[in-house]
């Protein structure tokens, strides 16, 4: 199996972050992962995007181009990357942020409050690992021991007093309903 | 879990570096290599290196010279811009036959250009870059594990036989993490009784240099030079060939355009075209032989480039065109999709 | 008893210096302080392009052979890599002043432990003669045929001047050896370039007012007394930076 997922929104929402989660993750679980930026100066405030692929063989190119998963934190993100998504792909739209709705109908819609839900447990800037949470359960699944061990990795030991946050959001995630 | 790590490639090039027994780095910042020069920088002063970042890519290269002359290990990194600053250094490392490495994480150019990947600095590579006649070993990393693995073989290589190495990678493989497992390996150390290290008064003195004012000495210096090319080039040629056996087209293509390349040759062969894949690891010595010998087989010859078409000339000169090379590529820092590179094979398919 | 001979650290090879170049007597000078610190085995030096392009067929210890203007950058490399080493360039004013200009002010900012050996003859010696960075003004040149023009040319520089502005160096002091006691200060303010590497003191230059009696088409002599009516009126000889010293004046 091949996950190949895209993360786009605003420079500053954890795009990246979320993506090398996510790579963490494929990793401990022994999978083929890539993690690739958009870097340079639209990184400082601009559009942010991040390719991940996870699969089960090596990994070819790994620029994602027609996703699997599209993660939306933004509305630019969604109105330019919603046609590249693989028909019976997944959208996973920040609903606090994007106030329309997806046009695809051959795709599965995932609409979450990830800013707003990140709010409410206090930690507004985690709504990318809410987000993540909720891809996890969605697409892959993951056991608790390997979100804390994925989380270890990808949270540096200078900040680690973050990790019980990162983990709360995610399982905020986790928990929404669809 | 292995014991694999996730790295951008940017740092598994400067871990290996380290492993592979580097202690000196100089650099200059440019996108999109700096994350190198930030992982020396944390990185040697606690293991007793140096880090500089010098005032200049000239004054780097000019450092890395310097260190070269005193036999150790050494090397520089740098994005299109500044690697063509480097030209005059690399040339008199060459001149002075020392060993080196350079790393170009590649940028689209030429001038300013922009910051996306790119892989049109081939012909500043491989066929000299500047002045005089002389050559790099030229390996060209496609994974994180390439880079970290790649940049041993370059020390190596440099050390045995006695010239600067390039690793040509380009703003993809440097940027994207990927799984690696970091070289273990003690570095081979080779006997330099040619460095300046202070005479100790025990032996004549030694000169770094390149300059031989009699032109009858000058040609020798570059004859002896390159009969050691010569023998470069027969002993470490390195290449992946991906279902060639069969193929009627054969893709050439390094880097990260072998990595789009490989996912179109396998959607070809569902599409039922015998597409193969040659990935020259190291573009020189380029795997002229490999590709001529193809040539008797296959039907046509595809060069997968990020330039305007720099490789498909010694694509060309392999196969003596005897077989039609076509050139699929886009340039300014944009990455052909598996899609634009399949169809260029059907297309091929079609017309040979 | 022998009162002179050849310092042990040149080698037999003949200079090929002009008649009257001052340069021999410079390599002198720092072969004599090499020698009087007993360091010539642990001695590397790096040549620059110019005139003195191929000292390192001169000097008996480990030489290299820079790009032009390169050789700050060199030396940093070379010293980075044997700390325990001697490192000295020995460059000429197009070497250090023009071109390498960059890389003698970053090497001094760094106080880089390393010496600098800079001959200002205000002139591109081994070209043929062509204007300098610090010929002066109204002088003629083969690209200043009409004489320096401020204007258009800009005026010299001051290397010594402008480099004691920085907090970096140790050691900034301007000589000349156009007669005998300015030969005799120029060895002495070499030396102490050369000891204080040793000491670990950082980044000392030497600036030696020099002549080229070939390019300035003048005899030896007239040029060494064109070096005191006109150099030094404009290069003021003296110690412009001695960090350890208390009082910085001569």
């Amino acid at each position: 199996m091949t996950t190949e997922i895209l993360i786009a929104g605003f420079g500053g929402q954890g795009v990246l972050f979320a993506g090398k989660f996510l790579a963490y993750k494929g990793l401990i679980e022994d999978r083929q992962v890539s993690w690739l930026p958009s870097y340079g100066p639209e990184m400082r405030g601009g559009t942010a995007n991040c390719s991940v692929i996870l699969s089960d063989d090596p990994v070819g190119s790994p620029i994602v181009s027609k996703p699997s998963v599209l993660m939306a934190m933004n509305l630019p993100s969604l109105d330019k990357y919603e046609k590249d998504v693989l028909p019976g792909g997944k959208i996973f739209v920040d609903s606090t942020l994007i106030s329309r709705k997806v046009e695809r109908t051959d795709v599965d819609v995932y609409y979450i409050p990830s800013t707003q839900l990140a709010r409410e447990i206090g930690a507004p800037t985690l709504a990318n690992m809410v987000m993540t949470g909720k891809v996890i359960r969605e697409c892959e699944g993951i056991s608790d021991a390997f979100l804390q061990e994925a989380l270890g990795k990808v949270v540096s030991a200078r900040h680690a007093d973050l990790k019980d946050i990162n983990l709360k959001a995610l399982k905020t995630g986790m928990a929404f309903p669809d | 879990m292995s014991d694999k790590v996730l790295m951008k490639g940017n740092e598994a090039i400067a871990e290996a570096a380290i492993r592979a027994g580097c202690r000196h780095y100089f650099g200059y910042p440019i996108t999109p290599q700096t994350e190198l020069a930030a992982y020396m920088s944390k990185r040697m002063p606690k293991i007793g290196g140096v880090f500089l970042q010098a005032e200049s890519e000239i004054a780097a290269i000019n450092m890395v010279y310097g260190v070269a002359g005193t036999g150790k290990r050494v090397m520089t990194s740098s994005s299109s811009p500044g690697v063509s600053l480097k030209q005059e250094g690399i040339s008199y490392i060459a001149g002075s036959d020392l060993p080196a490495l350079i790393v170009n994480v590649e940028r689209g150019g030429p001038g300013l250009g922009g910051i996306q990947p790119s892989q049109s600095d081939y012909f500043q590579a491989v066929k000299g870059g500047g002045h005089g006649d002389y050559h790099l070993i030229v390996l060209t990393p496609a994974s994180v594990q390439e880079m970290a693995d790649l940049t041993g073989l370059a020390f190596d290589l440099a050390d045995k036989y006695r010239m600067p190495a390039m690793l040509l990678a380009d703003g993809t493989t440097g940027q994207m993490m990927e799984p690696v497992q970091l070289p273990e390996t003690e570095p081979v150390s080779v006997e330099k009784p040619w460095a300046i290290t202070g005479t100790g008064m025990k032996r004549k003195h030694n000169i770094i240099n390149s300059l031989y004012l009699q032109p009858e000495e000058l040609e020798r210096t570059n004859f002896e030079r390159f009969q050691r090319y010569a023998q470069v080039e027969e002993n470490e040629v390195r290449y992946e060939s991906f279902l060639t056996e069969d193929a009627d087209i054969v893709v050439v293509a390094f880097g990260i355009a072998a990595r789009v390349s490989k996912n179109a040759v396998l959607a070809a062969r569902k599409a039922g075209v015998r597409a193969g894949l040659i990935r020259p690891i190291t573009v020189w010595p380029f795997p002229k032989k490999q590709l001529e010998a193809l040539s008797h087989t296959a039907k046509g010859f595809l060069s997968v480039e990020l330039s305007m078409g720099q490789m498909i000339e010694d694509v060309r000169l392999s196969i003596h065109d005897k077989r039609p090379v076509r050139l699929c590529n886009r340039a300014g820092g944009m990455i052909p999709s598996p899609d634009e590179v399949l169809a260029a094979i059907l297309k091929m398919q079609e017309e040979v | 008893m022998i009162v002179f001979q050849k310092p042990k650290s040149l080698t037999d090879a003949e200079f090929h210096y002009c008649p009257g170049c001052t340069h021999g007597i410079i390599h002198r000078l720092v072969a004599e302080a090499i020698d009087t610190l007993g360091i010539e085995g642990r001695t590397i030096g790096v040549a620059p392009v110019g005139c003195a392009v191929m000292a390192y067929n001169y000097f008996a210890c480990d030489m290299a052979e820079a790009a032009h203007g390169r050789a700050p950058a060199m030396a940093t490399g070379i010293k980075r890599s044997l700390p325990e080493n001697i490192v000295f360039t020995y460059q000429g004013d197009g070497d250090l002043a023009s071109i390498g200009m960059a890389e003698t002010v970053h090497a001094a900012t760094r106080n880089e432990n390393i010496t600098v050996i800079f001959v200002n003859n205000a002139i591109y010696g081994m070209t043929g003669g062509q204007m300098a960075p610090t010929s002066l003004p109204g002088q003629v040149t083969q690209t200043s045929p009409y004489g320096r023009d401020v204007k258009t040319a800009g005026y010299p520089i001051r290397v010594c001047e402008m480099l004691s502005q920085l907090d970096g160096p140790e050691y900034i002091a301007r000589v000349a050896v156009n007669n005998v006691k300015n030969v005799k200060a120029a060895g002495k303010a070499i030396l102490k370039a050369f000891q204080n590497q040793v000491d670990g003191k950082g980044f000392s230059l030497v600036e030696v007012v020099s002549s080229c009696p070939t390019n300035w088409g003048m005899t030896p002599e007239k040029a060494l007394q064109w070096v005191d009516e006109k150099m030094i009126p404009y290069y003021p000889l003296g110690v412009y930076k001695d960090r350890s010293a208390e009082v910085t004046a001569e």
